[in-house]
Order: structure tokens, then C-alpha cells, then sequence
């Protein structure tokens, strides 16, 4: 397969540059359209549509395609998340432990239901299927961190640090 | 596809072996090592500061040059982390935060004193219980390190095979293994491999299922992180075995610690030679490359995982023709579970009848679970096959935490069922698991106690089934949807004598219909819980005549 140039994006956006180089590694190849939505998503945070067509004209796929594999796997965001994101593990472990109850409490204090976003954009709330830490059930992964054996005032503790003063803190 | 051209060193099996020595030699020379478990557990309770703690204690104490400190895969005793092993002995530390971790050097180390309330017992049945083949070098070696699995013995069973045995007899030796696909479903291995030998194609391909997507299980993470070399090891030996020059690893994207280490351990393997052209001087070249799955449960169905390494949506397709004829790009394709290539290192070092002698006789050889859950020692265990459930979750598991009674293990994640107190002495093996109408499964095991509700129970697996399906097949789109309705309305009190045969016969045929194992398997825990634990549905039931419509008109199909 012979690599082709890929289209100049109007925008001048640098970030385009780092995901031609991904596209050219697979040599344009829609064999590679997972990996590519991976790095393109690792690079803009998540896929807006814009990005969707950029890729689908480099890889010469359909847009139908394209869009059908970002929306078909969960792992695909087509919409920005909040500051923070605080991503629950709902398996079956840490279900036996109680999540569900951690997730009802985080709901009602977010004032938001777990796949959305704070309404002051701070923190997004999502559900993971098992993150594998099955052994410090329940478990959530706070902004790329495991915090194991939660409660739900831990988890709400966690957040409010975000709300209140989420300059002061980092994650 | 294989289209780069990577790698370039020639290694002899002489090399090989000079390797190992100077490893060794390389090891003789710290007077001590300690073992810090560097899996994804113990990192996430701290035992990398942990590990900043014990080298600058041992700095203070200028035994930095005596004392190598190093990471390692799984110990086993995840609940308890982080762990840290003092080598010279044996001793296993539990819980050590940076301040035991001091300790551990100021007193075990210099004063040769144990820090006794952090230390594990090891004989405690934890440990003794269990039989390690898989696990073997998980939280013994330095999982980012080629040349300490090397020193461990690894790639031997590559080199034997390639230079002393032909493909065919690569297959009988796993044949006579009895091994079986660790996957669930415990399909043989060597015939499968023989399948794909004889099947006929340009290329042939050899894909790791890495996608470990049932809720609870862990297991295939933790050989990931902790020996990734070996997986590497059994699919070069398979790709040997059935005529394959490419290999994949579908891993999870959940898992990004596994895909590190994998991508440094192809990379070291390529560098030395063990991976590329003409490896160990014979006429065998195979590569491996990752592909990083996208959060899909249904991925795990074969058909369905070979079409998303092909960068398209993970939907399955009828079988036959089967991968071992028609996989990847049409080509035949082996697929097996990363438990299973964990297995053929061993196999082939140590022989078809040693490793028959571990295990029953229709299901040999070990098997790794996740123990979790309402029980005291939660973490990864192995254990020979056939070993009585009791054993698991009593001895090794150490029972439920104080206060409540065991009343059944969950196995096989949402395809499989849960097997109450009534057979805790039902040996674990494909078989007997199946009797009581739960399967092997990966090796997730969730403990429950009588503080779980099995109404509630099935709901959840059906809710995660709902979610997870592909939407190809009607009867596990639907079915499942219909399903969870009538489990929500009678979990709520609200469900009649009428909805719960309806719900009987709805699993049924959802089961009969549906086209992978998603849907196939997708009503076992609602017929599990409903055979062990039928009493919790009926005392949900409420009295009602006439007509009865088990549509209540909300929709309450779930989507995260």
C-alpha cells in the first residue's frame, strides 16, 4: 500500500500534524481506523465530527464507517468531558460492595446522572464496566487514578474538593 | 498488516543461554533483593512511593548497592496491598505504606528483625492451597526485564521447539497435554491448533484474546502486567506450531499498565531477536503486534474481535466457517485466551505428562481465578483443577467477612450462574460447573452473602448484557431488553405469576436463538438464580387475575 499525502487541515492546527503521523504509520490503511480514532482521541480529547471527517478522508473510508465504529465502542467520546472526570466501576465486584449506592449518592449530590456532565462543566460522571481492580472493591478511577475501598462520603469528599477549590488541589 | 520490516539481531540458542548466565551473575551480585508488586492493584494503593521509600531508606543506610529494589507482577493477596517480599527469606509485607516500608529496611534488613505486624504468614492456606504454573514468575521477576525472564528459564520452550521439534509433534505434546482453552468455553487446544495447521491459506494468523471484559475478572490483566514475556513465548510456539508469521494481542484499552509492558517486552524480544526473522537460526520468522480494543464486551466473541482488529465494528458473524478457516482478512486464524498461552511455555519444558498430572482427567492443568467480593482474602489465586469449591472459598479465600454467611459464587460473569452453599464440594473443573448450570468462565469468582438480593442480581448482569449488545441478532437485542423489564417490575414488587413464566420462557428463547454467545449465554444467571433461589422471585410476586400486559410502557433500557 503506497502511503498518500494526507489533506492539509484549513485550520493550521498542529495537533493535525501528530495524527498524520499515526495515519502515515499505518499507511493510510482503514484496517487501522481504531487505532487511528484512538491517537486522534489521545491528541483532541474527544471526536467531534469535524475530526471524524478528517479522518475518514485520510483513511478513504465512508463516513457512515467511520462514525458507526466511534459510536459502537464505549470507549469513544464524540462529546468534551467536563474538568474532571470521575469514572465509577459498576462490576460485579465492587456491585456486591455497594457501588450502586456510591453511584445514587454521586447523582444526587452532582445533581447529574453518571454519562453526564456538572452542570458548571467541572466534573463528568461515567461508568466503567471493570476497570480490574476487582480486589479494593468498590473502586473508581478519579482523573487517571485508582482510589480503591470507597464509600460514598469518600467519593463525594473527592468531589467537592474539585467543586470548592479545584485550583488548590490538583488531581 | 506485517508490512514493516523490524528488528534485525540474530540470536543461537548459545546466546540464549549466556544471556541467563550473566543475568544470573548480574543477580549474584546484590546481597538481597526486594520485590515491591508493581500490578495495577498495589500501584493504586501507593507501592510506588512505597518503593521511593525503601530506596531512600536504603540509601540512608548505604546498602543501595547491595540491595537491588524491583518491581514485580501480581503476589496474589490484592485486598491487602501494597505488598512487598523480601527475597533472602520469603517474607511477604502487607499494607507496607512508605513508613513500614522504612522499616522493613531499618529492621528486617539491617537488624534482621521482622516487621511482624505487617508480615504474611505463608503458610496460612492463602498461599499453601494453591498451585502455581501460570502464576509461576508473577511477583518473582521484574516484569519489564527480558533478561530477567530469560534468567527465569523463559524462551527455552521456544528454542526447543524450533530446533528440536518439527510443527506436528508441537501439536501432539499440547494434544497430550489435555490443555483446554482457559477462555471459558474449554475448547482442546491441540486440536484446535490442528485445525489451523491443516487448514489451507497464503497466511495465517495468531491473535491473543486480551479482551477481558467480564465484570470481576482480572486474571488475564495480571499475567499481562506481570510476565508478558511468556505470552509472547506461547504464541511464537503456536505460530511455529500452525504455519502463522504474525501474531495480535487484542487487549483492552482499560488496561493501560498490560499495554506498556507488552509493548516494551515486544520491543525488547524484537531487539534480541526472539521475535522477527529467522529466529534462533531456523527457518521461523513471527512478529506480534498489538491491537487496542475500544470498550466493547462483545469483542470477546472471536468472530466478533477479529473483525475489530480489521478497524471495524465488533460484530459478531454466524459460525462456520470457523476462525481456525476463515479469520482475520479470510485467512485461517488461531484464537486462544492469554491463560491459555500462558500454559504452552510449561508444556513443552516440563512435557505432556507432567503437566496431565496436575488437575482431572478431562480438565488438567491449573487454573487462575479472581477471588472477590464478599470474602476475606480478595486477589488472584491458582489452583489445580477439580479442587472443591469449599477449598477456594474457605481455606484459600478465608470465608466471608465476619458477621455474614456465604450464599453463593458467582463464576463465568454475566454468561455464567451461581452456585449455592448446597454444592460448595463440587469439584471446579468444565464439567462439573456445568451441572449446576454455571460455566468455568475466564476465572472471575464473586463471592456473595446473604446480603445480596439474586433478583437484584440478575437485574445487574441483564442491565450490563442490555448495554453490550451488538444489536445484530433481534433476540438479544430485544430479549434482554424485555428481560430487564420483567426483572425490574418484579424486583420492584410489582411482577405476577404471569410475568415470571413469561420471563422463563423469554430466557429460553433467547438462549435457543440468538446468534453468538453474548445472547446464547446472556439469560444464565436469570435461569441460575431462578433454579438455586427461586423462592426470592416468588415472594416478590404479587397476586393478580385477568390480563396481565408484561409491557408497562416505560422503557427502561439503560445507556451509559
Amino acid at each position: 500500500m503506497t502511503p498518500t499525502p494526507s489533506p492539509q487541515h484549513p485550520s493550521g492546527d498542529n495537533r493535525f500534524k501528530l495524527l498524520d503521523r499515526t495515519i502515515t504509520k499505518h499507511h493510510n490503511s482503514g484496517d487501522s481506523l481504531i487505532e487511528v480514532l484512538h491517537a486522534a482521541q489521545g491528541i483532541f480529547g474527544y471526536l467531534e465530527n469535524d475530526l471524524l471527517i478528517y479522518v475518514a478522508r485520510a483513511l478513504k473510508l465512508p463516513l457512515s464507517r467511520v462514525y458507526g465504529v466511534a459510536t459502537f465502542y464505549h470507549f469513544f467520546n464524540l462529546k468534551p468531558s467536563g474538568e474532571h472526570t470521575f469514572v465509577l466501576c459498576m462490576g460485579t465486584a465492587c456491585y456486591v460492595k455497594g457501588a450502586s449506592a456510591i453511584q445514587k449518592a454521586l447523582e444526587t449530590h452532582c445533581k447529574c446522572k453518571f454519562g453526564e456532565t456538572t452542570a458548571d462543566n467541572k466534573v463528568s460522571l461515567v461508568q466503567a464496566r471493570c476497570v480490574g481492580s476487582c480486589g479494593l472493591a468498590p473502586v473508581a478511577v478519579v482523573d487517571g487514578q485508582v482510589a480503591g475501598k470507597l464509600t460514598a462520603d469518600s467519593a463525594i469528599t473527592r468531589i467537592k474538593q474539585w467543586q470548592e477549590k479545584s485550583e488548590e488541589v490538583p488531581a | 498488516m506485517a508490512g514493516e520490516v523490524r528488528g534485525g539481531a540474530r540470536m543461537t540458542v548459545e546466546e540464549l543461554h549466556e544471556m541467563a548466565e550473566k543475568e544470573k551473575a548480574r543477580q549474584d551480585l546484590f546481597k538481597n533483593r526486594i520485590l515491591y508488586c508493581a500490578a495495577a492493584g498495589c500501584v493504586s494503593c501507593g507501592s510506588l512511593a512505597t518503593r521511593d521509600a525503601i530506596k531512600k531508606a536504603l540509601k540512608e543506610k548505604g546498602l543501595d548497592k547491595e540491595v537491588e529494589v524491583l518491581g514485580t507482577g501480581c503476589m496474589g493477596l490484592c485486598g491487602e496491598g501494597p505488598l512487598v517480599k523480601v527475597q533472602s527469606d520469603d517474607s511477604v509485607y502487607e499494607r507496607v505504606d512508605e513508613e513500614t516500608g522504612r522499616r522493613i529496611v531499618e529492621e528486617h534488613l539491617c537488624n534482621n528483625k521482622k516487621v511482624e505486624d505487617h508480615l504474611i504468614d505463608n503458610t496460612i492456606p492463602f498461599f499453601a492451597s494453591q498451585h502455581k504454573v501460570v502464576l509461576e514468575n508473577c511477583g518473582k521477576i521484574n516484569a519489564e526485564s527480558i533478561e530477567e525472564y530469560i534468567c527465569a528459564g523463559g524462551y527455552k520452550a521456544l528454542a526447543k521447539a524450533v530446533t528440536e521439534m518439527q510443527p506436528p509433534d508441537v501439536i501432539e505434546e499440547i494434544r497430550k497435554s489435555g490443555l483446554r482453552g482457559r477462555g471459558g468455553a474449554g475448547y482442546p487446544t491441540g486440536l484446535k491448533w490442528g485445525i489451523v495447521r491443516k487448514a489451507k491459506g497464503d497466511q495465517k494468523y495468531v491473535v491473543c484474546n486480551a479482551d477481558e471484559g467480564d465484570p470481576g475478572a482480572f486474571m488475564d490483566r495480571s499475567v499481562l502486567e506481570g510476565d508478558p514475556h511468556r505470552i509472547l513465548e506461547g504464541m511464537a510456539i503456536a505460530g511455529y506450531a500452525v504455519g502463522a508469521s504474525q501474531g495480535y494481542i487484542y487487549v483492552r484499552a482499560e488496561y493501560p499498565l498490560a499495554i506498556d509492558r507488552l509493548k516494551l517486552a515486544i520491543k525488547h524480544a524484537e531487539r534480541v531477536g526472539l521475535l522477527g526473522n529467522r529466529i534462533l537460526e531456523s527457518q521461523f520468522n513471527f512478529r506480534i503486534d498489538l491491537r487496542i480494543g475500544a470498550g466493547a464486551f462483545v469483542c470477546g466473541e472471536e468472530t466478533a474481535l477479529l473483525r475489530s482488529i480489521e478497524g471495524k465494528r465488533g460484530r459478531p458473524r454466524p459460525r462456520p466457517p470457523y476462525p481456525s478457516e476463515a479469520g482475520l482478512w479470510g485467512m485461517p486464524t488461531l484464537i486462544n485466551n492469554v491463560e491459555t498461552y500462558a500454559n504452552i511455555a510449561p508444556v513443552i519444558n516440563r512435557g505432556s505428562a507432567w503437566f496431565s498430572s496436575i488437575g482431572t482427567p478431562k480438565s488438567s492443568g491449573t487454573k487462575v481465578f479472581a477471588l472477590a467480593g464478599k470474602i476475606k482474602n480478595t486477589g488472584l489465586i491458582e489452583v489445580p483443577m477439580g479442587i472443591p469449591l469449599r477449598t477456594i472459598i474457605f481455606d484459600i479465600g478465608g470465608g466471608t467477612p465476619d458477621g455474614t454467611e456465604f450464599k453463593a459464587a458467582q463464576t463465568g460473569g454475566p454468561s455464567g450462574g451461581c452456585i449455592p452453599k448446597e454444592h460448595l464440594d463440587l469439584p471446579v473443573d468444565y464439567e462439573s460447573l456445568a451441572t449446576v448450570g454455571s460455566i468455568m468462565g475466564s476465572g472471575g469468582m464473586i463471592v456473595m452473602d446473604s446480603t445480596s438480593k439474586m433478583v437484584d442480581v440478575a437485574k445487574y448482569f441483564m442491565d450490563f448484557c442490555v448495554d453490550e449488545s451488538c444489536g445484530k441478532c433481534i433476540p438479544c437485542r430485544v430479549g434482554t431488553v424485555h428481560i430487564y423489564k420483567l426483572l425490574d417490575k418484579i424486583s420492584k414488587g410489582e411482577g405476577t405469576k404471569q410475568d415470571l413464566a413469561l420471563l422463563e420462557e423469554l430466557c429460553v428463547m433467547v438462549r435457543e436463538t440468538s446468534l453468538c454467545g453474548l445472547g446464547q449465554s446472556a439469560p444464565n444467571p436469570v435461569i441460575s438464580t431462578l433454579r438455586f433461589f427461586r423462592e426470592e422471585y416468588t415472594s416478590l410476586l404479587i397476586e393478580e387475575e385477568g390480563f396481565v400486559s408484561s409491557n408497562d410502557g416505560h422503557d427502561t433500557q439503560k445507556k451509559s
